[in-house]
């Protein structure tokens, strides 16, 4: 990483290097077929998550008493389940409420990381050895465990609670990766120039060190919008996340599993959108990885190898 | 490197009982026992109630940290509490512990050797078909939740055996119930019912180990010092594994620390879709019945555990890599 990529943002002042780097991480990220495939299946999802709803004339909880267990037809695309409820609207609003817990809980996870990840490594010491502890502690947990421990109590508070406590227990290793990356950052010449200039420390971290690790931050919260969506519906999968009337694909899931071997339509919708999001938001982070940190891209390797006796 | 191990042992003895006050506070304050007792049917007394609470060490209206400090007194004597049923919490731990530590152990090592395995053959083959095929299968895999692989190969159970007429594979429990015969049936039959529980835990660490050891193992291959073995005369495959292969293993044994957690995470999907009577099982049964007491054992386990495999992994670092003795 070079110290020229310190801010990526397309500001006015800084707008010709702006997007020379931006265009060069693009034309890298429309080169890498994993990457676009995965853009275009997001991209369809999230039409099909908050466009669906309008398709079909069918309420996702409203039952329809003349079609019991019905396969997929013309008027209900997915099927019914046992009550008559159109499994296309169901799976459709689930994709929906999946998909904005993913989207949240990657955020809040990323930004708490990096403000613990940062100031643990920038002041080090005491700070450090705290927060490094505390993120240890966490660690020691399978958050899965803490999760449906206390999400007893928070049955009345909703979703949201629920996205706060996914974030909550989510953000540690990726701290850890900011720290170790502060620490070398801390003693590069443009830092010290800010310091010994009287910056004052909140400004550097948000300033010079954040726009720096901005890259991994980018990549590791792609990646993450995937690992929460997986958390997400494991947990309402056994009544621990999001819970009636709300549904997601996790309860869609828990409902259709008993009955998967028989009308198999009640789960292999659900079941097929969720790993088709996940692996579409994985092959993203793994194009933008290649794009944005060229020393880990394939090419360059293979050229390596190629020149090799 | 005795120096280096103990210093790490004793950060991890602090971390342990940081853990497990953290995990009574948290288990003592959210469960609610007191509702276990009122949904009863026929309903208790309300004296009955609170002495039955008390009895357990279960009362809310004692300090959290009084209680604590009663259970970490009989902790010290090897006493984990009673159960919300009154009966010993230890009993259920040593009949759970073994039936979860079987899928735990086997689930683990194999997916971490396979991983292993894949990755650099993966990354010595890189861009040939067999490569590419690995990837696509691997990122599959990563997008695919532990419980929703066990699910797949549960349905694809009950189908083989809807087609065949009679049990293919077992997909329910840890043993055949009521079977006779020797030791070697036994052992069969073991084997057979841990055959789909441990092939779903162990498909996940697989496609996660082989991504990133197919990544360390390629930053190897360029290195200059491997051409430097081959140049003195090593063959290409003992310069693979003696001086490649050991370099790219240092950056996992970091990783397979942490990994405990999502396979303990995955195995309570396991055991509960597989109706395996194990800890993961006893977790989400006890946390619905209010059951503070094992929902802090099974805590105290996990902790263990995974500081336990934190402290392997720096043991393994350190016999690997000779710059982290110093």
């Amino acid at each position: 990483m070079t110290t020229t990529v310190a801010e990526p943002s397309p500001s006015a002042t800084a707008a010709p290097r702006a997007t020379g780097r931006g265009r060069l991480v693009l034309a890298r990220l429309l080169a890498a077929r994993g990457a676009v495939v995965g853009a275009v299946i997001v991209l369809l999802l999230f039409a099909l998550a908050f466009g669906g709803p309008y398709l079909t004339p069918w309420d996702y909880a409203a039952p329809d008493f003349s079609a019991l267990h019905q396969p997929p037809s013309a008027e209900h695309w997915f099927g019914t389940n046992g009550v008559g409820q159109d499994v296309f609207a169901q799976t459709v609003r689930g994709l929906q409420k999946s998909l904005i817990i993913g989207l949240l809980v990657a955020l809040f996870s990323t930004v708490l990381a990096s403000v613990v990840g940062a100031c643990a490594g920038y002041f080090g010491g005491w700070a450090d050895r705290t927060l490094m502890f505390l993120v240890d502690l966490l660690l020691v947990f399978p958050s899965f465990l803490i999760i449906t421990i206390v999400s007893a109590r928070l049955k009345s508070a909703g979703w949201i609670a629920f996205v706060l406590l996914l974030a909550l227990f989510n953000w540690m290793i990726t701290a850890r990766v900011v720290r170790s990356m502060t620490i070398s950052l801390r003693e590069r010449e443009f830092v010290r120039a800010a310091r010994f200039m009287g910056v004052r420390p909140l400004r550097i971290i948000s300033r010079h060190i954040l726009p720096n690790v901005a890259s991994f931050l980018i990549i590791d919260a792609t990646i993450a919008v995937g690992g929460a969506v997986m958390s997400e519906t494991a947990l309402s999968y056994f009544g621990f996340g999001v819970k009636p009337p709300d549904v997601s694909l996790g309860t869609l899931l828990a409902a259709g599993t008993s009955e998967a071997p028989v009308f198999p339509w009640l789960f292999y919708f659900a079941a097929g959108l969720l790993v088709l999001f996940v692996l579409a938001v994985n092959l993203i982070g793994d194009g933008l990885r290649d794009a944005l940190d060229p020393t880990s891209g394939a090419r360059p390797r293979r050229s390596r190898r190629k020149r090799r006796p | 490197m005795l120096r280096y191990l103990a210093k790490r042992l004793s950060y991890y003895a602090v971390l342990l009982i940081a853990a497990v006050f953290l995990a009574y506070a948290i288990s003592a304050t959210a469960l609610q026992p007191r509702t276990y007792f009122d949904a009863k049917v026929p309903r208790p007394s309300a004296e009955s109630v609170e002495r039955q609470l008390t009895a357990l060490n279960l009362n809310d209206r004692t300090p959290v940290a009084e209680r604590f400090g009663h259970w970490a007194g009989g902790l010290l004597h090897g006493d984990l509490g009673r159960t919300i049923h009154d009966t010993p919490v230890t009993d259920d731990f040593g009949r759970r512990v073994w039936v979860s530590l079987r899928l735990l152990l086997l689930g683990s090592v194999l997916g971490m050797l396979l991983g292993v395995a894949v990755g650099a053959w993966s990354a010595v083959r890189q861009y040939r078909i067999s490569d590419r095929l690995l990837t696509v299968l691997s990122f599959v895999l990563l997008s695919t939740p532990v419980f929703l692989v066990a699910l797949f190969l549960k349905n694809g159970a009950i189908a083989a055996k809807d087609a065949a007429g009679h049990d293919v594979i077992p997909f329910t429990g840890y043993e055949t119930p009521g079977l006779t015969g020797g030791l070697g049936t036994h052992l069969a039959d073991w084997a057979l019912h841990l055959l789909l529980p441990t092939i779903s835990l162990a498909l996940g660490g697989l496609a996660t180990y082989s991504r990133y050891q197919r990544g360390t193992m390629l930053d190897v291959l360029g290195s200059d010092y491997l051409r430097t073995a081959e140049a003195k005369g090593l063959t290409r495959g003992r310069a693979l594994l003696k001086h490649g292969l050991r370099t790219a293993v240092i950056p996992m044994s970091t990783m397979f620390a942490y990994s405990f957690l999502g396979i303990f995470t995955g195995a309570i999907f396991t055991e509960t879709i597989f109706g395996w009577h194990g800890m993961g099982e006893w977790l989400i049964q006890s946390i619905n019945e209010q059951d503070v007491n094992s929902v802090v054992a099974i805590n105290l386990f996990t902790a263990a555990v995974v500081l336990a495999s934190g402290f392997l992994a720096d043991t393994l670092h350190a016999a690997l890599d000779p710059r982290v003795r110093s």
